[in-house]
């Protein structure tokens, strides 16, 4: 029965079952919930998401977010990934240290952060020693909403720019080398290198980081969470409240498929964009 | 083996339930909401209803199961309990099915049991029949660190502040320490929308629901507004207020009493509770009631008027608030030998509930799966007024017309302090 056409099949059934079960049905799940109410098919929910107090600044705070924190992450771990490509001892050390928030949950890394912010926290007492700050200050709260949006900028940079770095480092070293060697030859700037050979020949590990990244920072949550509580609301903090604190899940789900549509329309932005074109025969 | 053993096992099992269900006929059933927890029901049974002259099974049950039962001996027609106890909200929905048998005679043969006279009200439930006998009761009050005592207004008495005076203190200590030192339990687990359909509400409009706007409503938010100018903005991660009132980020704070009660414990020198401000339409306030009852054709009325009356004594009073932590519902001294902390919070609760312009607002009544919902048309209100600067009238317009569908929805009439509805309860 499982002969060599049909072993590849076999082996992918596993993960296609894991799928279907623990992905496409809860969502298709979650896709008809959101389109329901009292049994009937309706946009109820959808309007209840909308006129909501807290749903256009959950819209624009979490867009705001990705449209700050994307790039600079981008940006971030392009410059480490170039770094690492200069050096010759300890080069592993460096990724490997490098790499630690991705091992650390997101919760747990709001939660560091808030130890590092608090009004109690070690950056306040250290300001404090120094005499910057007049005595204990209060960044995370409704009151400063800038300071709190920015301290959520610094934790999700560092938390999630390590994931765009590896995908990068990977593809840096797909690169053959001659293509550099050639332009050194012919004088090209280390800068004219990286715009004209590096970057068009990163394009696929580009699009794949982008599209990654993107997608878990419309997802941004638990951070979120940790550090402003319900004082800055984000899109997928609004579909865990109307989940597990008003019970609703008709407007829960619409929330969801808010969050899938946004960034259905991102991914197609990127594949369209960086798209490379086929070799010339 | 195996399948006899567990065969047998369940056998077993199945008949201790079923004696469990149907006890001897001399046992007084006594099926009630409270005391779920497994110590808890043990401690009922055991202590407090140990020393009892007669037998009573103490079955403790979920709210659905208790009324369903009820309601159901009440159709069938046979009935076998002899006396139910739960919240104050269970209550209607039994007397609207004519499953109460009115307690005015027991009431009366209670003679000088000093029930508290707010309690013996609502019992009433709105009508001039006793359907129920305050049983014991748990509140909302304010605690304070000592240290805030000295920047009290001049002529305020902290056992019967004002709003006014509360706002007048807590500017006092913020002038005098440079920080924001009141604290509410805003956080997204703490009890805040309490403070605004127990505590504000009914203070300021004498109303819940039907006054929702208006001019007295929009006074009301305007100076608590005011107010919050001077709290802890930390408040809106606060969700039990005894952990700031013990790291002494915050000197004053509003909670329940069961979530003050460590700051009450652990430092009982250091803290004081107190009851809630008044407005001008009263103490606005929020009693969690317990009563007693008694079903339509139970099996035995003079038994079951036996337990009340044993229920309602001082030292059973007593024994309960140290069984259960529920405070007693008869005004009296408590004893030396309690936990500081319970009799801290216990003496506020008391006194709050007694006071001369007490103005009880109940736990919302009728509102079914939709509590939540009703919970966050407040908490909304008061993000968009007090935490984002928003026009009140236009806010309260808004948030109005969520609550009248909210209640049409459900179709849940008003509960005190609001008048009683046929219907729906109305928002103006």
């Amino acid at each position: 029965m499982i002969s060599e056409k049909t072993l590849p099949y076999w082996l992918l059934a596993p993960s296609l079952v894991f799928l279907i079960a623990l992905f496409a049905y809860p969502f298709a799940d979650a896709f008809i919930i959101a389109f329901q109410a009292d049994g009937q098919w309706t946009f109820e929910n959808f309007r209840t998401m909308a006129d909501d107090i807290n749903f256009g600044l959950s819209f624009w705070n979490t867009l705001i977010l990705v449209l700050i924190v994307v790039p600079l992450q981008l940006a971030i771990a392009l410059t480490m990934a170039m770094m690492l490509t200069k050096i010759r001892a300890g080069r592993d050390l460096v990724l490997y240290v490098w790499t630690i928030p991705l091992g650390i949950s997101d919760l747990a890394a709001g939660v560091v952060w808030l130890a590092l912010l608090s009004e109690r926290g070690y950056i306040n007492t250290a300001l404090s020693a120094l005499g910057l700050l007049d005595g204990p200050t209060l960044w995370l709260s409704y009151e400063t909403p800038v300071a709190l949006f920015v301290a959520v900028i610094f934790a999700e940079v560092w938390r999630a720019t390590a994931i765009v770095m590896v995908i990068l480092v990977a593809g840096v070293q797909l690169i053959p080398k001659e293509y550099n060697e050639a332009a050194e030859i012919f004088g090209a700037s280390a800068w004219q290198r990286f715009i004209k050979i590096t970057l068009p020949l990163l394009k696929p590990s580009l699009q794949t980081a982008l599209i990654l990244r993107t997608l878990l920072a419309f997802e941004v949550f638990a951070v979120v969470v940790a550090l402003g509580g319900r004082d800055l609301p984000v899109l997928m903090g609004e579909a865990f409240l109307w989940q597990f604190d008003y019970r609703d899940s008709g407007v829960a789900s619409a929330y969801a498929v808010l969050i899938l549509l946004i960034s259905i329309a991102f991914t197609l932005v990127y594949l369209r964009v960086l798209r490379v074109k086929e070799e010339p025969q | 083996m195996k399948t006899m053993l567990k065969t047998g096992l369940s056998a077993a099992a199945v008949s201790t339930l079923l004696f469990a269900g149907y006890p001897a006929s001399a046992e007084t059933i006594f099926l009630s909401t409270q005391a779920r927890p497994i110590e808890e029901a043990e401690a009922m049974r055991n202590t407090v209803l140990g020393a009892f002259d007669g037998e009573v099974d103490y079955i403790p049950q979920e709210d659905g199961p208790f009324l369903n039962r009820i309601l159901a001996e009440a159709e069938a027609g046979d009935v076998s309990i002899g006396l139910v106890g739960a919240l104050h909200g269970n209550f209607p929905v039994l007397a609207g099915a004519d499953a109460l048998a009115p307690v005015d005679d027991i009431m009366s043969s209670l003679g000088d049991r000093k029930l508290i006279g707010t309690f013996v009200e609502l019992g009433k439930l709105g009508t001039d029949k006793q359907h129920y006998v305050p049983w014991m009761q748990a509140s909302y009050v304010m605690a304070a660190n000592r240290e805030a005592l000295q920047y009290l207004p001049e002529g305020a008495d902290v056992m019967a502040l004002t709003y006014d005076q509360l706002a007048a203190w807590s500017a006092n200590i913020q002038a005098a320490t440079g920080e924001r030192k009141l604290g509410f339990p805003a956080g997204r687990k703490g009890l805040m929308h309490r403070f605004f359909q127990g505590y504000l509400y009914p203070s300021f409009t004498d109303s819940v629901v039907t006054e929702y706007r208006g001019e007295k409503a929009s006074a009301m938010w305007a100076s608590f507004r005011d107010l919050w100018k001077t709290v802890n903005p930390r408040s809106t991660s606060y969700d039990f207020m005894q952990e700031p009132l013990l790291a002494g980020e915050v000197w004053v704070a509003f909670d329940h009493t069961a979530r003050l009660m460590d700051a009450f414990n652990q430092r009982p020198d250091d803290f004081i509770a107190f009851p809630a401000p008044a407005g001008p339409e009263g103490r606005g306030f929020m009693p969690v009631v317990a009563g007693l009852a008694v079903p339509a054709n139970g099996p035995d009325r003079a038994a079951a008027a036996k337990l009340i009356d044993y229920m309602t004594q001082p030292e059973t009073q007593i024994a309960t608030l140290k069984a259960i932590g529920f405070f007693p519902a008869i005004e009296m001294e408590l004893p030396d030998d309690l936990p500081r902390g319970v009799q801290i919070a216990g003496a506020a609760v008391t006194a709050q509930s007694a006071s001369a312009d007490a103005n009880p607002s109940l736990l919302p009544v009728g509102l079914g799966d939709k509590g939540r919902e009703f919970n966050k048309v407040f908490m909304d209100t008061f993000q968009l007024i007090v935490l984002r600067n928003a026009d009140i009238d236009e806010t309260l317009d808004r948030q109005a017309g969520n609550l009248r569908k909210l209640m049409e929805e459900t179709g849940a009439p008003c509960w005190a302090p609001d008048e009683p509805s046929d219907g729906a309860c109305p928002v103006k």
